[in-house]
């Protein structure tokens, strides 16, 4: 049998047995003891072309009902911002999703050079002084945070904002649960921390405090006085960030966090039924060494020509093993690839504006749904992307006439929280138009309440 | 063309654009009224300003700067870089798959959920494990939910006294580092001259505190561990658990599998197995897989089958958690499935063999001219202890150096640690014979140039873009991000 991906031919694997002097391919083989070899086939299916595989792939994909047949007004964290063709055509070069982690830079300047203008974007984005690489995505990245947090700064406590989406909270919970470290939710009220439940909560065990603004209601956070409260109490001020708002929505870097983390897909990556996306972090310059993951740094070659290469490394879990604040190796290189595209093709201005568009048109939406008589506003704060509405039809049964309408209606908060039954999170990005808002808006009218 | 030395943000005009919006046509909000300065920005984005056609270029300069495996060999030692199929791109980037929300509705993403189940019925054939979570986002993440299922399985159990894993001196870097981050002490233990488990040395360490032991079998010098049912039996009669690091799968597909070795929980690379592209350092995959005994612990949501519905399962008590937003690296996961389709039963079983045939092909011809420390038969890869002549002014980092003017990527040096100066060659079943042989040529040809013109490795690279770096310079005064002169 032959494989296309496989070019010995059956006299070169003889030429190759006979160098070796072996008489067969089995007597590779022979080192694994017979208690333990298979002896059977693999109870797989039989190889295919690829014609077959195609349709075999394309029937369950068909079975999917996808963001391009449903107008999307969700979000809870995966959002369907316009991706520019460019961004898929570039990084389907081959030079670059087929190299691997830059070890040699000589002839991987390709992927250093992106990843320094990556690290570049992001920390300019976001205000902060240095950016490394790339995380695996925005929740992880957070709990990155809290574990560089809970290693250089005295105490046990993570303080976080029961406003920060549930799915990251968890995934915080999970790292630190194992890595020793309390993790406390600070209450909210009226859809934004509770400032003064955070200063009762904080204290001299408090390592690190995480806000996530646009919380996760779409709400927009003040984080002035949590960074007060977390510096009194020699904590990290970790924020949690969207960067699509950060064209328009105060810097981690003019708050004066310590570490800025977030979500990266918006920046250019499909929503892949969640990922693969990319999570970043950003630091000011004192935590630069405590940073996890690839840094890229520019230097000069033999020749004082610029150049880039992994830097700082020291860190990292190659070098320290046993002794490293983080395990994490390769991640999502070719997202921050995608993300720098897009962000160095909207631009400085372009950044601005889709965050400006979005907010508009999600201030739009929200007004034109309360006009229908069905929702009532939940939350009086200011907000970015997504909104809170409440009804009194169960929202599971909403979303289902909906998406028999041809939309993706909002997420269902009681999923999460007990006491937000019948309450439902909009989502609003620069790629829904007013007309598709007044269709929304008008399917809502027709549905049976 | 690769003399293009520009920075994106030095090719930028004030007032180009690179894209155009749909415009906003929403008249009646004014953001000025309901969003109070305070909470704005209050400073210039620095971002570029460049139109459609400068950025493609810029990016297209920029990716010819790179090598991948599209572009030549690439030996790179247990990161298995193999040749990604062109169709596996084509299905992941299907609308339908790549263009779903992950908070959909079950009932609207049946498709999506009955790969993942079917993907995690492939992977628990191939490794003989019983259950799979598809969550991990790359080799170090599924090791770190390989080591948190076996903690909660532990303190499950009412046993809290286990808090460390043994991890052999041999073993890569991330498998120490996830055990402490997964809240372990590390317990360290030296392997035998030709990098097996010690198995005195693993009696000795072996006792009550022992949660379990990481291993990759075959091991990072690529050699087959033939203890390891011995070496199971000695951790389980302790009370431990064992630990699969999947990093050398591509040898053993068809042949043995982790589970029937007496791995309780294993980790896959989809990145290195299942050729789902490397993307210059991700985005990878890390599944984990475990035994019966193990399943509750496995990270949510799962893919279950209720009937002939397919359901992401959150509702699991015993569960470590969730690692990362969402259901996995989904897009990877098409890939691996469609890879998994396309190669059959018998195909991954002859990715393996020839995996193996090649790689132990390059250990015999370059044998008399680089020392190999275990002469034996290799599994997917072997390790090199440098060059023969150990009187030689060169390096195995001026060889590195000295196989990019030849065209190809170098393979992996000083590692495994176990192994001075070491050369970690894996040329996995996706490269010819005649690839073999030049690679081999130059191989050789290169331990020549060290004895008679030793210039050559040390003032090399010369004929790439760039020559060899100032590291020191880069992080002593490290220079992260582009400023604005």
């Amino acid at each position: 049998m032959r494989f296309p991906y496989i070019p010995n031919t059956k006299q070169d694997e003889e030429k190759m047995l006979k160098v070796l002097g072996l008489d067969s391919v089995d007597r590779l083989f022979d080192d694994i003891p017979e208690s333990i070899k298979l002896g059977r086939r693999l109870n797989l299916d039989v190889p295919r072309s690829e014609s077959e595989v195609s349709k075999m792939v394309k029937h369950l994909a068909n079975k999917n009902l996808s963001t391009e047949e449903l107008v999307c007004f969700r979000g809870a964290g995966a959002y369907d911002h316009a991706i520019p063709s460019v961004v898929h055509h570039l990084i389907s070069r081959s030079e670059f999703y087929t190299a691997y982690t830059p070890y040699q830079p000589e002839i991987s300047q390709g992927t250093l050079q992106a990843i320094f203008e990556y690290q570049t974007m992001i920390a300019n984005i976001t205000g902060m002084n240095v950016a490394n690489a790339s995380m695996y995505d925005g929740a992880s990245a957070t709990a990155e945070a809290a574990m560089l947090a809970s290693a250089n700064q005295k105490g046990d406590t993570i303080l976080i904002s029961e406003t920060v989406n549930p799915e990251i909270r968890d995934v915080v919970k999970t790292y630190m649960r194992f890595y020793n470290v309390k993790v406390v939710e600070v209450p909210s009220k009226d859809g934004l921390t509770d400032m003064d439940a955070l200063r009762e909560t904080a204290s001299a065990d408090t390592v690190g405090v995480i806000i996530q603004t646009p919380n996760f209601f779409g709400n927009i956070e003040d984080c002035t006085e949590a960074v007060e409260i977390a510096h009194e109490n020699k904590a990290l001020f970790i924020m949690n960030v969207d960067p699509i708002s950060l064209g328009l929505l105060k810097t981690p870097g003019e708050y004066g966090a310590d570490i800025a983390v977030g979500e990266g897909q918006v920046l250019g990556n499909s929503l892949n039924f969640g990922g693969p996306y990319l999570g970043f972090m950003a630091s000011s310059t004192k935590q630069m060494r405590k940073l996890p993951g690839r840094i890229v740094g520019q230097t000069v070659d033999l020749d004082g020509k610029r150049a880039f290469t992994l830097t700082l490394q020291a860190r990292e879990q190659h070098i320290r093993r046993e002794k490293a604040t983080s395990n994490i190796c390769s991640n999502q290189a070719l997202n921050a690839l995608a993300a720098t595209i897009y962000m160095g093709l909207l631009g400085k201005e372009g950044m601005a504006e889709v965050a400006e568009q979005s907010a508009t048109k999600a201030y739009y939406a929200k007004q034109e749904l309360i006009k229908t008589g069905k929702f009532r506003s939940v939350h009086d704060a200011p907000f970015f992307r997504e909104f809170v509405l409440e009804t009194d039809i169960d929202i599971e049964d909403l979303n289902k006439q909906l998406a028999d309408k041809g939309f993706l209606g909002g997420y269902n908060l009681g999923k999460d929280y007990p006491s937000d039954k019948n309450r439902v999170l909009f989502c609003v990005t620069e790629k829904r138009t007013k007309d598709e808002i007044d269709c929304l808006v008008k399917a809502m009218e027709e549905i049976t309440w | 063309m690769v003399k293009y030395d520009q920075l994106i943000f030095e090719i930028s005009k004030e007032g180009r654009k690179g894209y155009a919006f749909p415009g906003c046509k929403v008249d009646n909000v004014n953001l000025d009224e309901v969003i109070p300065s305070a909470l704005r920005r209050g400073t210039e984005i620095v971002l570029p300003e460049v139109s459609e056609p400068q950025l493609v270029r810029h990016y297209t300069q920029v990716s010819m700067k790179n090598f991948g495996v599209d572009t030549g060999f690439y030996p790179l030692g247990s990161c298995t870089m193999k040749y990604n199929p062109k169709i596996n791109e084509d299905m992941a980037s299907l609308p339908k798959f790549s263009a779903l929300h992950p908070h959909q509705e079950e009932r609207t993403v049946q498709g999506a959920l009955e790969l993942m189940h079917n993907l995690s019925g492939m992977l628990s054939e191939i490794g003989g494990m019983d259950a799979f979570s598809l969550q991990p986002a790359a080799g170090a993440q599924g090791e770190l939910a390989g080591l948190m299922i076996i903690k909660a399985y532990h303190e499950k159990r009412g046993d809290f006294k286990r808090t460390k894993i043994i991890v052999p001196d041999s073993a890569h870097g991330t498998n120490p580092a996830s055990a402490h981050v997964a809240g372990f002490d590390v317990v360290e233990i030296k392997s035998t001259r030709d990098g097996a488990i010690d198995i005195e040395n693993l009696k000795a360490a072996l006792n009550d505190e022992i949660a379990g032991l990481m291993l990759t079998n075959p091991s990072t010098l690529g050699l087959f561990e033939k203890n390891i049912v011995e070496i199971a039996k000695l951790v389980h009669e302790a009370g431990g658990q064992l630990y699969y690091d999947g990093a050398n799968l591509n040898a053993i597909m068809g042949q043995t599998r982790p589970g029937d070795m007496g791995f309780d929980v294993v980790h896959y690379n989809l990145h290195k197995t299942f050729t789902t592209p490397h993307g210059g350092g991700g985005p990878g995959s890390g599944p984990v897989g475990v035994k019966k005994h193990l399943e509750p612990f496995l990270p949510k949501p799962v893919v279950t089958k209720v009937g002939d519905i397919f359901k992401l399962d959150n509702d699991r008590p015993d569960s470590i958690g969730r690692l990362k937003s969402f259901n996995g690296n989904f897009g990877i996961l098409v890939r691996a499935y469609t890879y998994i389709l396309t190669m059959g039963a018998e195909g991954l079983t002859r990715v393996s063999e020839m995996a193996v045939l090649n790689a132990n092909y390059i250990q015999e011809k370059l044998k008399a001219h680089y020392t190999l420390p275990v002469d034996t038969i290799c599994k997917h890869e072997f390790v090199l202890a440098g060059l023969k002549n150990e009187l030689s002014t060169c390096s195995t980092l001026d060889v590195a150096k000295r196989l990019l003017d030849h065209g190809y990527h170098p393979p992996t040096i000083y590692f495994p640690l176990i192994v001075p100066n070491a050369i970690m060659i894996e040329p996995t079943e996706t490269e010819s014979l005649e690839t073999l042989d030049a690679f081999i040529d130059v191989m050789i040809q290169i331990s020549k140039e060290a004895d008679e013109n030793p210039e050559l490795l040390k003032n090399a690279p010369t004929t790439t873009v760039i020559r060899r770096v100032d590291e020191v310079m880069a992080a002593r005064s490290p220079i992260l991000k582009w400023e604005k002169q």
